[in-house]
């Protein structure tokens, strides 16, 4: 048996699957965003732009990913540096490995169970009532924007900490101390090389939560009590509700195009920057 | 800096920590803590329609971990040797598998695998000998498993093949100066070195799988999965029962992932 023969059969598995499972049921999505709704609830091959002429109907639901996916990226990007610089700069190496564990973890852990413990802690009786005791009344969190928001940075905080730390860790440290022996204050030795070198990682930890959050469902429909819709939650009511085929998969084509051309733009931008982007993987 | 640590660890672990305590409260009120019980546990144990979810989400995370961490080792070794374009393909597909959306993923499955069972049904039932009941291809517990793989895979891949770029390329290459077969250079080399990985991907993905809810929700068909089940309860409203089952999910999930993480840095250290 030749190498290349080897290969190929090593290589025909994952390929089968990867057509059947994905290259044609991604396919099918495409064709039927041209089609026509059938009566009985399927689709009617055509070729008409209807579909995607109607988009405007669901316009709420991308305004609402759109808003929220960025406002929550930049949230967790705020909260998760200073750990991340701590984790990577300031905390004792032997205590390093566990501490980075713990951030890592949660990420990895049921995101419908870490969500459903918001519900638990925002509604009625969790913080509202703590802040009843303290004269604060009338307090209604769950079912809010803020609520999604909330569930948001939680769900995604791991994701956001780990690429960043990994950019501060390569980070060569006599860089810092040379920076300070020339006079340097620390702000500004952390404006000038600190935050620069770690570009890189915020980019990739950026792009990874803004594209996991186009897409979310759970999140805002646990959280948001069906006023906080997102793409998502669209195409759950278009696919297994009303069972419009034909308009869901123009939505989700959308989708998947806005996701596309968002995160090249992003790419340009960030290439033009100057910071090379290095491939970190979460685990 | 010390403080804003701890306040950030404090916000990952305090909703956990809520979950865990409620579900060892003897109170019928989800926000009273009453004393210590482990009746809950009970309860959901001798529950029979968590116990079918449970079975359907082990069976499916097991089948399609076990198939993904194959397939996927398969490829990532093949892939190693291979440059044009059918690499540039597979590292395509991998980059839309982990890249389109989890819920377009769902949505795909759904109803491109609904449009070719409709074809192929048809055609079984024509071609099944008369008297007997021909078989209907329908959306169930082969469906989900078929499109977790599918994700999994991928991801196999890409852990394997980060294994397999940092290991020596001086040790396959003494292998077989010293006339070892490829096959026996890849069992008693090559395996061994990036078992691990194999491993920690198997552990992932079965984790990934069982947590999985918004792929089976619309691949699943009647089939329940344990993340269905306790979606459709939320929606009926928190109960300690929820608690008990979230609690020992998050345990599962966490014994897996530090195993799979051990696995990994273990097998990083005797590869450098």
């Amino acid at each position: 048996m030749t190498q290349r023969t080897r290969n190929w059969l090593l290589l025909a598995p994952a390929g089968t699957w990867f057509l059947v499972m994905l290259i044609i049921p991604l396919t099918v999505v495409l064709i039927f965003s041209f089609g026509e709704r059938a009566p009985a609830g399927g689709v009617v091959p055509a070729f008409t732009l209807e579909q995607y002429a109607n988009l405007p109907a669901r316009w709420a639901a991308f305004k609402n990913t759109m808003t929220l996916a960025p406002i929550g990226t930049l949230s967790a990007l705020v909260i998760a540096y200073p750990l991340a610089y701590f984790l990577a700069v300031k905390v004792d190496p032997k205590w390093r490995t566990i501490l980075l564990v713990l951030v890592i973890v949660p990420f990895w852990t049921s995101i419908l169970i870490r969500s459903y413990a918001w519900i638990f802690l925002l509604g009625g009786r969790g913080i509202p009532a703590l802040l009843g005791w303290f004269g604060i009344e009338g307090v209604r969190l769950i079912n809010t924007p803020f609520a999604v928001l909330v569930g948001i940075i939680y769900g995604y905080l791991p994701l956001m900490v780990f690429p960043i730390y990994v950019s501060l860790d390569k980070l060569d440290k006599k860089l810092l101390e040379a920076s300070s022996d020339l006079g340097a204050k620390p702000w500004r030795t952390f404006l000038q090389i600190t935050l620069p070198l770690s570009i890189p990682g915020i980019a990739t930890g950026c792009m990874l939560v803004f594209i996991l959050l186009m897409g979310e469902y759970l999140i805002p429909a646990m959280l948001g009590g069906g006023k906080v819709f997102f793409v998502g939650n669209a195409l759950v009511d278009l696919f297994l509700q009303s069972r419009n085929w034909a308009y869901g998969s123009a939505v989700a084509v959308t989708l998947v195009v806005v996701m596309l051309v968002t995160v090249t733009i992003y790419m340009r931008l960030i290439n033009r920057l100057g910071a090379n982007r290095d491939d970190v993987s979460i685990m | 800096m010390r403080l804003y640590a701890i306040c950030v660890y404090l916000f990952l672990y305090i909703p956990i920590g809520v979950i865990a305590l409620f579900s060892f409260n003897a109170g019928r009120h989800a926000s009273q803590l009453q004393g210590f019980s482990t009746k809950w546990y009970g309860k959901v144990l001798s529950n029979p329609f968590v116990m079918d979810a449970l079975e359907t989400s082990l069976t499916v995370a097991f089948t399609s971990a076990l198939l993904a961490s194959l397939f996927g080792t398969m490829a990532a070794v093949a892939l190693q040797g291979i440059k044009g374009p059918l690499r540039t393909a597979f590292d395509l597909l991998i980059y839309v598998a982990v890249m389109i959306p989890g819920i377009v993923i769902g949505i795909a499955t759904l109803i491109g695998l609904v449009t070719v069972f409709n074809q192929l049904n048809p055609l079984i039932a024509a071609i099944w000998p008369e008297g007997f009941e021909a078989p209907k291809l329908h959306m169930g517990m082969g469906s989900l498993i078929a499109a977790h793989t599918m994700f999994l895979m991928a991801l196999v891949v890409i852990i394997v093949r980060a294994r397999l770029a940092g290991m020596d390329r001086a040790l396959t290459e003494a292998s077989s100066d010293l006339y070892a077969t490829p096959m026996g250079t890849f069992v008693q080399v090559t395996l061994p070195m990036i078992f691990p990985a194999i491993l920690a991907g198997f552990l992932l993905s079965f984790t990934f799988s069982f947590d999985d809810f918004i792929i089976a929700f619309f691949v699943a068909g009647s089939e329940t999965t344990l993340p269905i089940y306790v979606f459709s309860s939320i929606r009926r409203g928190v109960t300690p029962e929820i608690n008990a089952i979230g609690t020992m999910v998050l345990a599962v999930s966490l014994i897996m992932l530090v195993t799979a993480q051990l696995l990994l840095q273990r097998g990083g250290k005797k590869t450098k």
